[in-house]
């Protein structure tokens, strides 16, 4: 058995691009070194000669044109380099157990080129000179490698083979719990990463007492899972006693009784004509598309995993809220995704980062690359999404993943039935991802790395992408009765929530694993990646089997549902667990919390250092929150399936900034989805409630600016938040949810799915050893799904012609706090946005029936910066000026100093407002239109190079500044190389 | 010859198989989406076809290299089929990952020598979605007979083209076979954008640094075709990133390449 490296290097002459990417990085880091050479290299171990490793480099490995190779041992090769010495070697290869797609398709390349080897690893590696020890292992881990996942060797390799299987001894492991006392059921809990209260631990503790006997590890672990805010969001969904300005309110089921409420209320009005099809049921929310296909819209975080392994987090955050798709119903095809980011500001100096803590600049980086990576190998369209900024992100930051999937009528109900067979599809089970679920309910501190390292992976997008190819054939053929994703929790969570209503009887030795060595606990908790779960009628596996194996695809029966009521697990002949369904699913106690609302006062606005309007207006366009994301929106395929109608990017050159995205799921009609978000973070601290009802309004008047009908929109939330322990933190998520609830009601826009991820919150120790917690923002984002009859009749935030028109929609008060403004000079204070609702939807409605007439050539919401942005954006994106008078714009309040008054009219960040270009000739039937909503001419198209704001027609230009200017100013931020 | 049947070819991780098939549906070929699973075991297959095309996606992943291990399997289970199927006049069609795959499996390369050209990592580094303009050169190519210029979308990150050695670039250029370059809108002016003679125009012109600014390349017989653009995604009015401002242009989709794989067989 011989431990062969291929080491693959850039051709003579060519450039070493991976040298160049690191050394920028580092001198942002300012470790740069003053030489690098990069290489990447396989391990390949089995029977092989030296001769058979240079075949398998030269057939496969290394390319003939652009590269070069050289073979041996890694002991022979030591630390050289094929071109002279280096000072320095760092050598990158990943942890055993950590999935390595590249390493196993090589694997079964090389097996069918004729050589069987036991096991291949990638490495990667650097050599470098000009950095002393420190230095060099500063680059390593703040740079080369991620030590969650990641081994790093400085100099030679410390690898002597790489298969890493340990024979399992099977034991069955009890866990007294008896006779614990209140400590001792604390201490186990936190031990044990189980997560729970002592109130749980001890309704656990009375249920074994009355059975007599001690909980197997196994069955311990299935309750935790089971009752983890992850999977049952017992907070939210628990009873909770709110009080704020208004008195106390008590709520017996949080959720139910406001988000859940409102799309009640709303499909009752609807009556015969509701389209919602299925509601907070599902693994994603489900409304009806045309007269063949629902449409499915599931939004999920990824948040913790994401701060301690940004690439690997965003990688399987994305796979996952896909697999969701494709457990939807009887599993809906994946047509277009959505990312929302939130980070602390790239530019934060090196220096200021807590321990533990890696820099945004880095967490940016990795979580587009992670988002980029599967969905752009899945052919899922990327179509749609927004970053914040704040630092209060900086050890926590969020990662919110979408998937929208078609779903054909009468795929939309799913029941396991008893007989069916339990069958496992896709990946195989590792150790990875163990206690994924009670981690994420945990809040962050700087040890978080070490702890639960376990819990960071990397996906396998292509496995995915074959489970997707093998499952949507298997629904069309009828072939199942019931599927659901393994997530968090994995088989735990899948087959108990499957065979909630039977039971289940489950064999652990047959699930296939990664390698051997796993407990029976390893193997019903993993959160290996890739993997779904099929009630399957006996008589329908062997065409199933067959299938997947014409695909590549492994499937295994691992057990059957049965009508037992009881979730029985087996090892062998021994049974590990005997749980009853009805305790594990309904015998948490219930969850009560106290919840606790002060509004703020409101206080004058006032801004520090307010400067001119066009610097202001250059400041706004340049603070990342606005800025272009063209760095990331094209590293996306936002275009595979071919169904994309409104791209992320639009205008005259492919790069203004898209309100919303539109998308034809059939290639065979113009009926289009619309999808769009809002987010609102910066309103959160000032009142929830407005923060809530802006965000939706935001998602709503995005889609309605594209083409969507206004009543066909269905929304989603997601609210990540603090430590809801808190009563403060909490009453401010309660305050949000009735926020939700009125406005959802008053829009007529139902929820149709949603999730919550809390304790959001990052501990540290500061170099005076005192504790610190960096709570997030009070987060909500609103993810929107619209509808269009015809595509054809949808419209971009480009400027079209000079000469046209240009309309204000909406009315403009001083609403100021929480604002751009504020944000780029400082301010403080000042009115939150509100939504007034009633007119709002009266607006889009009069709106969407001008763009379905084709008045409408543009149209932009108006949302951070105010008009000021919104105009400047839609005049560079078309490449057309635009002169504003401010006198026009239709404002309510009292009456404002001169410079107030424009200020106000610029960059106030009023909701329900958009932005109309209108031909001349189209002027007066518009008008007509929109009698009775506020609108108004404010302004023309004009031929110039140049945005031109005046506050009177009169008064000199309080604005008046090149296109190009603007465009720069937008533009630079995020122009990263 | 009534309806030409075309075989789009799949592979784990192929995810434009339906768009293309779709889009020479709609250009008049019937076509069947198979996976290489399947077609490797009886090679004879192909004969009922007389369209192979092999779509984009990342087959395995681009693990290893891109399209790579794609090539592997048609190598070592279709070669003969494959040889056979253009010496009877039979037309190949690469995109994307496709042209990946055919330029690493040998098939655009010709008999006795070794590969021709490779792709590799874009300049840039990274993996890009964008527009370019193309401009045909010569008519060599049997897919893209009548056609002057294309507007269609790139998605990529191992799209740069980089041919064995100066000499066989050149070789491939005086053939003809260089049928498709990255060009600059239509009258624009190429020296003045280009930095010297024979350089690549400029990012994002050219959006990988190719040599030659090639999009495109066929095989000596002009049947064999690779593109890393993606004609699939303009066939439709909707698809151009500018149709709300009235451009577009249909004599520039994509729709004609598929059109005329058809008319090749009428």
């Amino acid at each position: 058995m011989t431990l062969w490296e291929v080491e693959i290097h850039p051709a003579a002459g060519l450039p070493d691009r991976t040298a160049e990417e690191v050394l920028s990085d580092a001198r942002d880091l300012g470790l740069a070194p003053d030489r690098l050479r990069t290489a990447r290299a396989f391990l390949l171990e089995g029977e092989l000669t030296r001769d058979d490793a240079e075949s398998i480099a030269q057939r496969l490995l290394a390319d003939a044109i652009v590269e070069r190779f050289r073979v041996d041992t890694p002991e022979q090769l030591g630390v050289s380099h094929p071109d002279g010495n280096f000072a320095a070697l760092i050598q990158v290869r990943y942890k055993p157990g950590v999935m390595d797609p590249v390493a196993q398709s090589t694997l079964e390349a090389i097996a069918e080129l004729g050589w069987d080897l036991d096991a291949v690893a990638t490495l990667r590696k650097y050599w470098l000179d000009g950095l002393d020890d420190d230095a060099c292992q500063l680059l390593g881990k703040r740079l080369l490698a991620n030590d969650s996942i990641e081994h790093i060797d400085f100099g030679p390799l410390q690898v002597t083979h790489l298969r890493h299987d340990h024979q399992y001894q099977f034991e069955l492991r009890r866990v007294p719990i008896r006779d614990l006392d209140e400590d001792a059921l604390k201490k186990l809990s936190r031990e044990g990463q189980l997560y729970l209260s002592l109130v749980e631990m001890q309704t656990i503790q009375a249920f074994f007492r009355e059975l007599g006997r001690e909980p197997t590890d196994v069955e311990l672990e299935t309750i935790a899972q089971t009752w983890s805010e992850h999977c049952s969001h017992k907070t939210l969904a628990g009873r909770i006693a709110y009080t704020d300005e208004n008195g106390t309110r008590h709520f017996e089921n949080m959720l139910k009784e406001t988000v859940f409420a409102a799309t009640e209320r709303i499909r009752a009005s609807l009556g015969e004509d509701d389209w919602c099809v299925s509601v907070f049921r599902d693994n994603a929310g489900v409304v009806r598309f045309d007269d063949r296909y629902h449409v499915a819209f599931k939004v999920e975080t990824h948040n913790h995993p994401s701060a301690l392994e940004p690439y690997g987090g965003a990688n399987t955050g994305l796979g996952g809220v896909i697999r969701d798709t494709l457990g939807t119903g009887l599993g809906a095809k994946p047509i277009c995704s959505t990312d929302v980011f939130c980070f602390a500001p790239p530019d934060l100096p090196g220096d200021a980062m807590p321990p533990g803590v890696l820099h945004p600049r880095r967490v940016m980086k990795g979580v587009v690359a992670g988002v980029r990576d599967y969905g752009n190998r899945m052919g899922i369209p990327t179509v749609n999404g927004a970053i914040c900024f704040d630092e209060r992100y900086l050890g926590n930051p969020l990662v919110y993943c979408g998937n929208v999937g078609l779903l054909p009528h009468g795929a939309e109900t799913k029941a396991a039935q008893p007989g069916d067979l339990i069958v496992t599809l896709g990946g195989r089970t590792g150790r990875d991802g163990i206690h994924g679920a009670t981690f994420s309910s945990a809040e962050l501190t700087s040890e978080s790395e070490e702890v639960s390292g376990g819990a960071v992976q990397i996906g396998n997008a292509i496995m995915e992408k074959m489970l997707q190819d093998v499952l949507l054939q298997a629904r069309d053929e009828g072939l199942y009765h019931a599927v659901t994703d393994c997530g968090a929790g994995g088989y735990s969570s899948a087959v108990g929530e499957m065979g909630a209503d039977i039971g289940a009887r489950v064999q652990l030795d047959q699930v296939p694993l990664k390698y051997a060595g796993l407990t029976y606990t390893e193997i019903w908790i993993s959160e290996a990646q890739e993997r779904m779960v099929l009630a399957v009628p006996p008589e329908c596996w062997p065409r199933l089997e067959a299938l997947c194996r014409s695909e590549g695809v492994e499937a295994t029966v691992i057990g059957e549902f049965v009508a037992t009521g009881r979730l029985e697990l087996f090892y062998g002949e021994s049974q590990v667990a005997d749980l009853s369904m009805k305790f594990l699913h309904d015998g948490r106690p219930p969850v009560v919390r106290s919840a606790e609302y002060r509004p703020r006062s409101e206080t004058p606005f006032t801004a520090k250092s307010p400067k001119g309007f066009q610097e202001t207006l250059l400041a706004i366009l340049a603070s990342p929150n606005v800025c272009s994301k063209e760095w990331v929106i094209r590293q996306y395929d936002h275009e595979v399936q071919a169904g994309s109608v409104i791209k992320p990017l639009v205008g005259a050159t492919n790069d203004g900034p898209s309100d919303a995205a539109v998308v034809r799921p059939r290639l065979d009609t113009y009926r289009g989805l619309v999808i769009a978000c809002g987010i609102q973070p910066r309103l959160g601290d000032v009142d929830p409630y407005h923060m809530a009802a802006s965000a939706i309004d935001e998602a709503v008047r995005n889609c309605v600016a594209v083409g969507a009908d206004p009543d066909r929109i269905a929304i989603l939330d997601n609210f990540c938040w603090g430590d809801t322990e808190k009563p403060e933190v909490l009453g401010s998520l309660v305050r949000a949810a009735i926020g939700c609830h009125d406005t959802a009601v008053a829009f007529g826009t139902p929820f149709i799915s949603g999730k919550d991820s809390l304790n959001n919150e990052f501990r540290y120790q500061d170099e005076t050893g005192a504790t610190r917690t960096i709570a997030i923002p009070p987060t909500l984002l609103i993810s929107a799904l619209g509808q269009v009859a015809n595509a054809r009749q949808c419209v971009t935030m480009d400027l079209k012609e000079a000469g046209d028109l240009v309309y204000l929609v909406g009315i403009t008060r001083d609403e100021r706090a929480g604002s751009h403004w504020s944000l780029v000079w400082d301010a403080e204070g000042g009115r939150v946005p509100r939504v007034d609702a009633a007119r709002a939807i009266q607006t889009y409605h009069r709106l969407h029936e001008a763009i379905r007439k084709g008045w409408v050539r543009a149209c932009h919401d108006l949302s951070e910066g105010g008009l000021a942005v919104a105009a400047a954006e839609m005049a560079f994106a078309g490449g057309l000026g635009m002169e504003v008078t401010l006198e026009a714009v239709p404002y309510e309040g009292e009456q404002l100093e001169d410079d107030e008054n424009a200020a106000v009219r610029l960059f106030a960040e009023s909701n329900s407002r958009l932005l109309v270009e209108v031909r001349q000739e189209d002027g007066p039937t518009f008008e007509a239109l929109m009698e009775g909503v506020p609108c108004a001419c404010i302004g023309r198209v004009t031929e110039s190079d140049r945005l031109v704001v005046r506050a009177s027609a009169e008064s000199s230009p309080c604005i008046d500044v090149e296109l190009a200017a603007l465009k720069e100013a937008w533009q630079a931020p995020l122009r990263w190389s | 010859m009534a309806t030409p049947r075309v075989l789009v070819l799949r592979a784990p991780g192929t995810n434009c198989d339906q768009e293309t098939a779709y889009a020479f549906e709609q250009a008049g070929a019937s076509s069947d989406i198979r996976h290489v699973f399947d077609v490797r075991q009886s090679p004879g297959d192909l004969a009922r076809y007389q369209v192979l095309c092999i779509p984009g996606g990342f087959s395995y992943g681009d693990d290893v290299a891109a399209g790579r291990l794609f090539a592997l399997q048609l190598e070592k289970f279709l070669t003969d089929a494959l040889h056979e199927f253009v010496a009877q006049g039979k037309l190949i069609l690469g995109i994307c990952n496709g042209f990946q795959t055919l330029l690493k499996a040998g098939l655009l390369d010709d008999p006795g020598e070794g590969p021709v050209a490779t792709l590799t990592w874009n300049d840039r580094g990274r993996y890009e979605d964008r527009w370019v303009h193309l401009e045909v050169r010569g008519d060599r190519c049997v897919f893209l007979r009548g056609v002057k210029r294309l507007y269609l979308p790139i998605a990529h990150a191992e799209g740069k083209f980089v041919a064995r050695d100066e000499k066989t670039l050149a070789r491939l250029d005086a053939e003809g076979r260089l049928a498709l370059r990255y060009a600059l809108p239509e009258g624009g002016n190429e020296n003045v954008a280009r930095s010297e003679y024979r350089k690549p125009l400029p990012f994002p012109i050219n959006p990988n640094g190719s040599q030659a600014d090639t999009a495109g390349c066929c095989d000596a017989t002009g049947r064999v075709f690779g593109l890393m653009p993606h004609p699939e995604r303009h066939i439709d009015a909707l698809q151009h990133p500018r149709w709300t401002r009235g451009e577009g242009n249909r004599e520039q989709q994509g729709t004609a390449l598929f059109a005329n794989a058809v008319e090749h067989f009428r």
